[in-house]
């Protein structure tokens, strides 16, 4: 099974978490992504991103952080 | 919209759209007049503030009233704006309050704090070479004011050289989680202040001028608690607007804008404060290129930022330390601008003892606003990072 790949936008400012996720939408196309967040507007922006994309995805928690995973 | 999703529906156009793609339109569509109708609740604030007792079309701005806060600090001396303004509170406090409520506060910080700090020294200083942030730029336009208009095309133009920047890579690294009592020193430190300015006679007054007019304290506070909180939910930001635009052709942001105009403008008609020319508009002058260098900076630095001022208030409320040294960095700003004469005059008509002035800022004003944008592009050519995904 292949692996989930990570993508770290924890701490970075508006508008990199966003521009970096839509790279990675590129990059892996078709692959398991989990994005990780350290902050709610972040992860609200990402959401708004995959959901422009119409790419459904699921949202959780770790100890502080968001994550949204998705298939690019 | 609710037909089967193999079903084609013939648009009025005459191209054939799928029904879910309809639905997307649907809700997308949904969603920008949610946001619109977001921006005319802040406009009612705007006009709330403006009806009780605020500068007409100052009734919110953040640039101006930092530098009130600095005046009444006796960070500077320049008598017609020294006034504690509690909407400055109101604002952090507010995204403060309601990020705790939904657990979003977060206390982090360390992404190149004295960078944030020129960043926001920079953006103080452009606006009060222009007389105004974003927001105050965004009241003058509804009120006709030209000058605004001029200046728009700067902020854009800056808005547009930060993003460049960011295409290329320019980042100030990650802020990091950090103590969580770091993120409740500005909200507290400003509500003692704020306390000390209703209770004691510590902080100045104006007797004259924008600095003596205000809505009472308390119902500018709570006012400022709710467009704070608000903005906090909404992540209002008038760099951001036009940034998504340029970058991610993403109209959100700028649909909050547009409702905010459009009752601000419907008010000023209204209340007979609308007027479209250049001169005779209040607290302001029509040095064409003074106005737009100086939004240019503000658009420039605001990008490179993460967020134009306003927007650094709500961050910082809900814990970013960056942010609450770019604040600081606003504040000092405001104190250099007008100790050193930077902040531009307001243009004045002949009166019997005095003829007419055009205002605008000072030669150091200008050559402030010149090394500024100079070192708003070091800020943004030095700190490129490639970018590993």
């Amino acid at each position: 099974m292949e692996s989930v790949k990570d993508i770290d936008v924890r701490g970075l400012s508006c508008p990199e978490p966003v521009m970096i996720t839509t790279m990675a939408l590129k990059k892996y196309k078709g692959q398991a992504l989990r994005v990780i967040a350290s902050e709610a507007h972040v992860s609200t922006n990402v959401q708004k991103l995959l959901k422009k994309n119409n790419i459904a995805f699921e949202l959780s928690n770790e100890s502080n952080d968001y994550v949204i995973s998705f298939t690019a | 919209m609710n037909l089967p999703d193999s079903k084609l529906k013939l648009a009025p156009t005459g191209a054939i759209i799928s029904n879910a793609e309809l639905d997307r339109t649907m809700s997308l569509l949904d969603s920008k007049l949610k946001l619109a109708l977001t921006g005319a609740v802040f406009g009612v604030f705007a006009v709330i503030l403006a009806l009780s007792g605020n500068p007409g079309n100052m009734a919110i701005c953040v640039a101006c009233f930092i530098r009130d806060i600095a005046g009444a600090m006796k960070l500077h001396t320049a008598a017609p704006v020294q006034y504690f303004r509690p909407e400055i509170v109101g604002f952090i406090m507010g995204s403060f309050l309601i990020s705790m409520a939904t657990k979003e506060f977060r206390a982090t910080g360390g992404s190149a704090p004295m960078i944030r700090f020129i960043l926001g020294f920079a953006m103080m200083v452009g606006a009060l070479v222009f007389l105004g942030c974003p927001l105050r730029m965004l009241l003058r336009m509804s009120a006709g004011d030209l000058n605004a208009y001029v200046a728009l095309i700067g902020f854009a133009a800056g808005v547009g050289t930060g993003t460049f920047f960011l295409k290329r890579g320019y980042s100030l690294g990650r802020s990091t989680a950090i103590a969580k009592t770091d993120g409740y020193v500005l909200p507290a430190g400003l509500l003692v202040l704020f306390v000390l300015s209703l209770t004691t006679a510590l902080f100045a007054v104006s007797e004259k001028g924008p600095g003596s007019m205000h809505a009472p304290a308390l119902a500018a506070l709570f006012t400022a608690l709710l467009f704070g909180a608000l903005a906090q939910k909404n992540r209002v930001c008038f760099a951001g607007s036009i940034r998504d635009v340029i970058l991610l052709k993403d109209f959100s942001l700028i649909s909050i804008l547009g409702g905010f105009f459009v009752v601000m403008l419907i008010f000023n008609i209204a209340h007979g404060s609308f007027k479209l020319s250049f001169t005779g508009q209040p607290v302001a002058h029509a040095r064409h290129i003074w106005n737009i260098l100086g939004m240019y900076l503000v658009g420039f630095a605001a990008v490179l930022a993460g967020g134009c001022p306003m927007r650094q208030l709500i961050l910082a409320g809900q814990g970013s330390s960056d942010s609450a040294v770019t604040v600081l960095g606003m504040l000092v700003g405001a104190a250099c601008a007008h100790n050193f004469g930077l902040a531009g005059a307001t243009a004045a008509a002949a009166t019997e003892t005095a003829p007419a002035t055009a205002g605008g800022p000072s030669a150091a004003g200008q050559i402030a606003v010149i090394a500024l944008i100079a070192v708003t592009f070091v800020i943004a050519v030095t700190n490129q990072k490639k970018i590993e995904i």
